[in-house]
């Protein structure tokens, strides 16, 4: 019987992720686990992952300004953002799925749930998009720069602008939902979701204005490379 | 490798469903796809027991034959399946936080000596409230042999491996019903994994 390959994950770097619990962000209090977790042996349950044949079965969608479908354009700051997929040791991910969502330009999402703030919305923006990964790893979403809105964890309390972002990556153990935030955003160092991040890996969540990736007379560019977990070591190659 | 760092997760927040949700992503095996029909159904619950309304739950299985839609399960000799990727999705229910699946019974996949594992579903908890996701395991009430050999299983303090057996309801037929309820703090807490 062949034996399937089982790739070597170095350990996830939890010290570079944000704890489950961060009491400033009010409900990771009940929502984190108490217990240590429990550390398991890698098999191939956790290097293996639905990323690879995800991606296959996904439509190219990675225009927000057009993709509701009604034939008009979404109102705000049209954008660029782009970026490489990699992995820890800065190999390009290729055929890697985007799957984002966000706010439009006023802070308002286009979902059911009801909230305070009246934010207008835009038929002709549905804030959600996806896209694959090139042959060099990179990623490009045309979007509206999205607003920020209010939440209710403490007084006054604003989130910084910024785009959802969800990649389930080459394993189970690489998968990552974040978030993009715009440098220079005055409201991330408010922010308790951004601040609990540790403070030597936080940045990584900026995105940097890129004037090479603005587009004269159409977008302005923004660029932010996501880095997923990696293999160990260069997988054992084996005759069968 | 400093510049090349883990982008840090941060909260699928209130809104997930917008884009990772969706009908019948939770049903994962099309009609005619090999194997025995289970549903999976539970619910999440907080630190105080009270149910959480916006959870993404993410599974990952092998088929009915034991085998992975990866370019790293190479073992040609187990058939894939037309119809079936081995991947769902369901977000928990806004008014009681419970969630279900419909899938295929996963068979048997390799551990790390070689030895196959007990059947088993690999499980990811995301939600608003949650930085960080954990991730679980979903083994089968009615594998009682099969669970005490179970490598992982055998990793985990024995007083908690009864968090990560659903239970099958005796009396459901075609598809088999099974409860697991992913439970945050308290004696019950579930077992998360670190791997
Ligand atoms: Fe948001």
């Amino acid at each position: 019987m062949t034996d399937p390959i089982v790739t070597h994950y170095g350990p996830k770097a939890y010290d570079d992720h944000p704890p489950f619990r961060y009491p400033d962000y009010k409900s990771t209090v009940k929502r984190s686990p108490e217990m240590d977790m429990v550390h398991i042996v890698q098999t191939l349950s956790e290097t293996s992952g639905p990323g690879p044949a995800w991606a296959e079965v996904a439509e190219e969608d990675a225009d927000l300004t057009t993709n509701a479908g009604t034939g008009g354009e979404a109102i705000g700051e049209r954008i660029i953002v782009t970026g490489r997929v990699l992995d820890e040791n800065g190999e390009p991910l290729p055929g890697t799925l985007l799957e984002i969502w966000q706010a439009n330009a006023c802070g308002g999402y286009s979902h059911w749930r009801e909230t305070a703030f009246p934010a207008p919305l835009d038929p002709n923006f549905l804030g959600v998009g996806q896209c694959i990964t090139d042959e060099e790893g990179v990623y490009r979403f045309t979007t509206i720069k999205p607003g920020p809105y209010p939440w209710g964890n403490h007084p006054n309390a604003w989130r910084p602008a910024h785009i959802h972002f969800s990649l389930m990556g080459p394993a189970w153990g690489s998968r990552l939902v974040t978030q993009l935030y715009f440098q220079g955003d005055p409201l991330l160092p408010l922010d308790p979701i951004y601040n609990g991040v540790p403070a030597h890996s936080r940045e990584r969540l900026i995105a940097a204005y890129d004037h090479d990736v603005t587009v004269e007379n159409w977008a302005l560019g923004w660029r932010w490379d996501i880095v997923l977990r990696g293999s160990a070591a260069t997988p054992f190659e084996e005759d069968h | 490798m400093a510049e090349h760092g883990e982008t840090p997760s941060q909260t699928v927040g209130p809104y997930f469903s917008m884009r990772l949700g969706g009908a019948g992503q939770n049903v994962l095996a099309e009609a005619g796809v090999p194997g025995e029909r289970i549903r999976i159904e539970g619910t999440v619950l907080d630190g105080d027991g009270v149910h959480i309304e916006d959870a993404l739950i993410e599974i990952w299985q092998a088929n009915a034959g034991g085998r992975y839609r990866h370019p790293d399960d190479i073992r040609g000799e187990i058939a894939l399946d037309d119809g079936f990727v081995g991947f769902g999705r369901a977000e928990t229910e806004f008014a009681t936080g419970g969630y279900w699946f419909e899938t295929i019974k996963p068979g048997p996949v390799p551990d790390a000596e070689g030895e196959f594992q007990a059947p088993h579903i690999n499980v990811v908890v995301q939600a608003r409230g949650m930085l960080t996701p954990v991730f679980t395991r979903i083994y089968f009430s009615d594998e009682d042999e099969a669970n005490r050999q179970d490598q992982v299983l055998n990793q985990v303090p024995r007083e908690r491996r009864h968090t990560l057996v659903a239970r099958l309801d005796e009396a459901s037929r075609d598809p088999s019903v099974y409860r697991f309820d992913v439970v945050f703090q308290g004696g019950g807490e579930t077992v998360f994994f670190d791997f």
